[in-house]
């Protein structure tokens, strides 16, 4: 618990939240970033650019903290290249199997008390827990 | 024009609150679902101070007939529950705790460079492209895009049962 930061997360979590409520407010759109990228992947007319802008927001605000504040992209785990492509093919394929990530379920969905998304939160938490204590209890903390 | 300046201040909204709540901290993440060793439960709070926000705001939002620069809400109205959906979530799950990083904090982290960041991200975008390929494989939608969602019907699978014989 010695690494715990209620107020920052907090704060970050009341941006994310105005984040999603700008997005619906003025596209009517919901903020999951899975759903936004996947959509880019598979273009479709009068609906590409404003995920466009949003995947550019996203990468100016990393770009920002990068350059003003990089230790919050400390990457302090210890995992293979072949751990990170397994991990990343996995995020990609079942975010959009699933049709959500942590944004669009986690947030969003869970805002709005869908069935669908309780569930798909409910799940990962479970395959998150499962995997790190696999990692970190069964396999020595790195992979 | 207007449209895309708000999905882009959105986007800017979304990545200072990700890397400020801890998001973009593999280690972070971990840590935050190692619940039966030095758990950090800190990312939870991130979770709670959205889906507050969001909840109140949504509600008020919905009471508008639009959105101020679109002609209608895109908003998932699907209401039941299938394998790809628990199946996705399950593949999303074992990912984001072997990486440490969901679709939102790695496009974040792009900007720092890190080789493990970029890897993963690449990864990443292979897994939504081999998606696509297995979908177009199947020859029928394996999910159906959130803007797309038809309105949960539930007399849908009469359509197919056709007339009944006397």
């Amino acid at each position: 618990m010695e690494n715990f930061t209620p107020l920052a997360s907090l704060g970050g979590g009341i941006l994310i939240g105005l984040s999603a409520s700008l997005l619906l407010l003025c596209n009517g759109k919901i903020a999951g970033v899975s759903g936004i990228v996947g959509g880019v992947l598979s273009p479709t007319p009068n609906d590409t650019a404003w995920r466009v802008l949003f995947v550019v927001g996203l990468f100016t605000g990393g770009l920002l903290f990068s350059l003003f504040s990089p230790q919050v992209f400390t990457v302090s785990i210890s995992r293979s290249t072949g751990a990170l492509i397994l991990a990343g093919l996995l995020v990609g394929f079942g975010t959009r199997l699933g049709n959500g990530c942590t944004s669009g379920h986690g947030v969003c969905g869970m805002s709005r008390f869908s069935v669908r998304s309780v569930v798909a939160t409910i799940t990962l938490m479970i395959a998150g827990f499962a995997t790190v204590y696999i990692i970190n209890h069964l396999l020595g903390g790195s992979l | 024009m207007n449209a895309a300046l708000a999905a882009c201040v959105a986007g800017l909204i979304f990545a200072v609150g990700l890397a400020l709540g801890g998001m973009t901290l593999p280690g972070k993440v971990t840590a935050f679902l190692d619940i039966f060793g030095n758990w950090d439960p800190s990312l939870a709070l991130v979770m709670l101070g959205a889906i507050t926000v969001h909840a109140v705001l949504y509600r008020v939002i919905r009471r508008h007939s639009s959105p101020l620069f679109a002609p209608t809400f895109s908003t998932p109205t699907r209401r039941d529950l299938d394998f790809r959906l628990v199946g996705g979530a399950a593949l999303f799950g074992v990912g984001w705790g072997l990486g440490g990083f969901c679709p939102g904090p790695a496009v974040t982290s792009l900007a720092s460079g890190q080789p493990s960041t970029l890897i993963f991200v690449a990864a990443m975008l292979v897994g939504m492209f081999l998606y696509k390929l297995v979908d177009k494989a199947w020859g029928q939608p394996l999910a159906i895009p959130p803007q797309q969602e038809p309105h949960f019907v539930a007399s849908t699978t009469s359509a197919f049962e056709g007339p009944q014989d006397a």
